[in-house]
């Protein structure tokens, strides 16, 4: 929908980045990192995991002040030393999940600390309002700014951030990985709100890991790898492989899905209904059998696998695995009949932040560390170490809290949490979400790998090109209720994207 | 991606606009709950008692309101900032017992200007307290849970030290001083008024200055306000030395009200005060209410114990009651936000396509 746009290219940059180091501990996460940003362009900064990219924005973020380097807004250097130094220089940080306040309105949420005043220093709400009303025109987007911010969904509430941006004459609006968690439609809603910032002339720095994203939105891109600049240039005239290749400094083999053999039935599914959530959803999975839900975010896909796996109630209808019916709302009947549950938010609810990561690894299994009722921390690590160098995480310690690991490591604890359990349904939400190229391709293929062994594996997923990549069968829902079937041969991106949002009936099972 | 370009961005649909209704409504049910509770309980008490509606029972029960209302709006300040101040018995009984005792050594000066000594020193009491419940929750970084469950004892602890056994007897206090608690217009205290003004100040404070805005913001998502830059600490310590400060005028308006004080005054009110503030719905979990929700949740929890003492209910059955409201009002709270969430979802994923 952009096009790549010619770059328009001021005399200055807006923003200038200049030797950006920065060290935690032993590990240098940045070193000696220029970019420079212009007005009216989006600039694409891509790299892997790990690469430096989160610690770039802390420090235009004012969070981590740089070891060495400096920052020159508009020819000026600045010194970030806090949030607020960043947003009186002009610089604002669109975060991929938004930290917003739920019980204060959408205006408020923009205008919290530094409401227009009347006389005698009191909240002139008309004014702000206004402001919020005309600051959503410009957007093109549509949010009735005296409703509260809880409910709103995460493209909503980035549009709140963005709106705030736009409030404070942000000249300079970095955006991390915005798209991670929006559907197909809200991603394309929200590149019409960044071409129209770009039009009205701000410096947009978007991440993503998606790189056609990057192809389809930016004019430039820079890459990081390992803490170190590799390249910055036009993306007119770089193919995607030399981009990956840059990214990983290796090429991907990625895996070439071929149709298993699918065996026995191990999940069946009839009739599941849960008022407001989804409706009627039957359906089955085999062993050795890797089945995609695809649809949007907010169809039900989610809940559908929440309430196999038996977190949530349902109405109606029944769940079966390995023949036997599985007791509603019990988690503990679903994980002694074999089901594991690799949950979307990794960090709320599939790891304990604070706990080692060998005890993450083994939280699962701990019925088969025990001896005598006690668990030994001699077999706990053990079991943990061989999963760390089967799934080959990165990690210091396993005694380490499992927060000190990169997101894809921290996905691959929690894969490795069930895959010591042995299970024969492995169910997976948005397994490589916010992960890089190179981890996501290994998630890939040990699910692969799980699959070959036998394990039946439903896997939700927003990202059609993984969908397609790995699923041997793709399941669409929409509105809560299952509207197309394909198999790996039938499905491409259009036939996918066309079910899921209801524009043709075509192909439609 | 191929095919996103042929989506277009949907316009504003009559069910988003109802969406949003939908949550205003759910917001002023609350308050609306609140009122119909009473004016039934009032109905139906004086059908069965007549004796409920008449003027000394009115007076009764808008006098004991008064001074938890007052309490109520600076432990609603407290709660919706995320933090609570278990410590206000405690601090209105040693102010109440220390103002009180002022009078004994102030012989000889006009009433009026002693009255007006025992408020200074009463909220001077207060806020001193509030400035050590602050300072240790925002400097100390200990849970404000803890911090004035320690002070609750040690500040019960000093009242006990002062007194030494002894008590403030009625007759040492001058007659103008009753009277602040005690006159009333047509059965309706001049107290009652005076504290609906400070609440009503409270709530417009509460409203419409971006320091009371701040203290819903930092209980809502305290982490988020330290990201905009609000200066939580600040404001907390702040709301900390109000709570105090009104604790120690409350304090002083319990001795013009009851006399004879002892170590015991106030002791347990604050739980009552929480109880109030938690029916007038006020977010235990702070980020909403309001103040004068609380208030009215100081009056209906009042006129619910007075409607039992005169229907003849023993006291063991009003305390209760008086916890059974609690989880009454807590569960409808939980239970309109839930059915909110999932209207809100279903309204969504109906309009994702």
């Amino acid at each position: 929908m952009s096009g790549p746009a010619p770059a328009v290219e001021e005399l200055a940059p807006v923003m200038s980045l200049q030797h950006a180091s920065k060290a935690f501990g032993a590990v240098q996460a940045l070193a000696d990192v220029p970019i420079d940003l212009f007005a009216g362009e989006v600039h694409g900064l891509v790299g892997e995991n790990g690469a430096g990219k989160s610690t770039l924005v802390k420090i235009l973020a004012g969070v981590h002040p740089p070891d060495a380097g400096s920052i020159l807004v508009q020819g000026r250097q600045v010194f970030l030393d806090g949030p607020a130094d960043a947003r009186d220089a002009g610089i604002a940080i669109i975060y991929q999940e938004p930290i917003l306040f739920p019980d204060l309105t959408v205006e408020e949420n923009i205008f919290i600390g530094r409401q227009p005043l009347t006389t005698g220093r009191r909240i002139d709400r008309h004014a702000m309002r206004a402001h919020v009303t005309e600051v959503f025109e410009r957007l093109g987007v549509h949010l009735d700014p005296g409703r509260i911010a809880r409910g709103l969904s995460i493209a909503e509430q980035q549009i709140v951030e963005i709106g705030k941006a736009l409030s404070l004459d942000a000249k300079i609006i970095v955006m991390d990985e915005p798209t991670a968690a929006l559907s197909a439609v809200e991603v394309a809603r929200l590149f019409g709100v960044v071409d129209s910032l770009r039009a009205s002339g701000a410096a947009v720095l978007f991440i993503s890991h998606r790189l056609e994203e990057i192809f389809q939105l930016c004019q430039r891109v820079t890459v990081l790898r390992d803490g170190r600049w590799i390249l910055s240039q036009e993306l007119e005239g770089l193919t995607a492989d030399a981009l990956v290749r840059a990214m990983v400094g290796r090429e991907i083999v990625e895996r070439e899905s071929e149709q298993q053999a699918a065996g026995a039935t191990v999940l069946h599914v009839e009739r599941l209904s849960r008022e407001g959530f989804f409706t009627d959803v039957s359906f089955e999975v085999k062993s050795g059998e890797i089945v995609a839900l695809a649809g949007l975010v907010g169809a039900g896909r989610s809940e559908v696998a929440r309430a196999i796996f038996g977190i949530d109630r349902y109405d109606a209808g029944a769940v079966t695995v390995g023949g036997r019916e599985l007791r509603r709302a019990s988690p503990t009947a679903a994980m002694s009949a074999g089901v594991g549950l690799v949950p979307e938010d990794r960090r709320q609810q599939g790891l304990v932040m604070d706990l080692s990561i060998a005890r993450n690894v083994a939280l699962a299994s701990l019925g088969r560390l025990q001896r005598f009722g006690f668990i030994l921390s001699a077999s706990e690590r053990r079991f943990a170490a061989d999963w760390a160098v089967r799934l080959s995480l990165k990690y210091g310690r396993l005694g380490n809290a499992a927060n000190s690991l990169s997101g894809g490591n921290q996905q691959k604890v929690v894969l490795a949490r069930w895959l010591g359990r042995e299970p024969s349904l492995l169910i997976v939400d948005e397994p490589t979400r916010g992960i890089d190229v190179a981890t996501k391709a290994e998630v890939h293929r040990l699910l692969d790998e799980l699959a070959s062994r036998g394990v039946a594996v439903l896997m939700i997923s927003s990202e059609l090109p993984e969908v397609l990549r790995v699923a041997d069968r793709i399941l669409v829902m929409r509105e809560g209720r299952l509207v197309a079937e394909f198999t790996h041969a039938e499905a491409t991106e259009e036939r996918i994207v066309a079910s899921a949002t209801g524009l043709v009936a075509e192909g439609a099972a | 991606m191929a095919t996103v370009d042929h989506v277009q961005p949907r316009p504003p649909s009559a069910r988003r606009i109802r969406s949003d209704k939908l949550i205003d409504v759910a917001y002023r049910l609350r308050a609306f709950g609140i009122v119909a509770a009473l004016a039934l309980l009032i109905v139906v008490t004086s059908v069965v008692q007549p004796r409920f509606l008449s003027g000394q029972e009115v007076n009764f029960v808008l006098g004991n309101t008064s001074i938890m209302a007052l309490l109520t709006l600076g432990e609603a300040m407290v709660i919706i900032s995320r933090n609570v101040d278990l410590s206000i018995g405690s601090v209105l009984g040693l102010s109440a017992y220390v103002s009180g005792s002022m009078f004994g050594r102030l012989h000889g000066v006009p009433a009026g200007v002693a009255i007006v000594i025992a408020f200074l020193v009463g909220i001077g009491v207060g806020a001193a307290c509030g400035i050590v419940n602050g300072a240790l929750t925002t400097i100390g970084r200990v849970p404000s849970l803890v911090v004035t469950l320690a002070t609750l004892y040690i500040i019960r602890g000093i009242d006990i030290l002062v007194i030494g056994g002894g008590q403030v007897v009625a007759s040492s206090l001058p007659n103008a001083f009753f009277q602040v608690s005690l006159k009333n217009f047509h059965n309706v205290p001049y107290l009652m008024c005076a504290v609906a003004v400070v609440i009503g100040i409270g709530a417009y404070y509460m409203r419409s200055y971006r320091s009371g805005r701040d203290l819903y913001a930092i209980g809502s998502n305290p982490d988020a306000a330290r990201l905009v830059g609000i200066p939580s600490g600040r404001r907390v310590f702040t709301a900390f030395v109000l709570s105090g400060s009104i604790a120690g005028a409350a304090g002083v308006l319990w001795a013009s009200k009851y006399g004879t004080l002892d170590s015991t005054a106030g002791s347990g009110y604050e739980l009552q005060v929480i109880a109030a503030v938690v029916i007038g719905g006020v977010a235990i979990f702070g980020g909403s209410g309001s103040v004068i929700g609380a208030a009215l949740g100081a009056l209906l929890l009042n006129t619910i114990l007075a409607a039992l003492y005169v229907g003849g209910v023993s006291p063991f059955w009003t305390q209760a009651i008086a916890g059974a409201m609690i989880l009454v009002a807590i569960t409808i709270d939980r239970l309109i936000s839930l059915q909110l969430t999932a209207a809100l979802r279903r309204r969504r994923s109906r309009e994702a396509a």
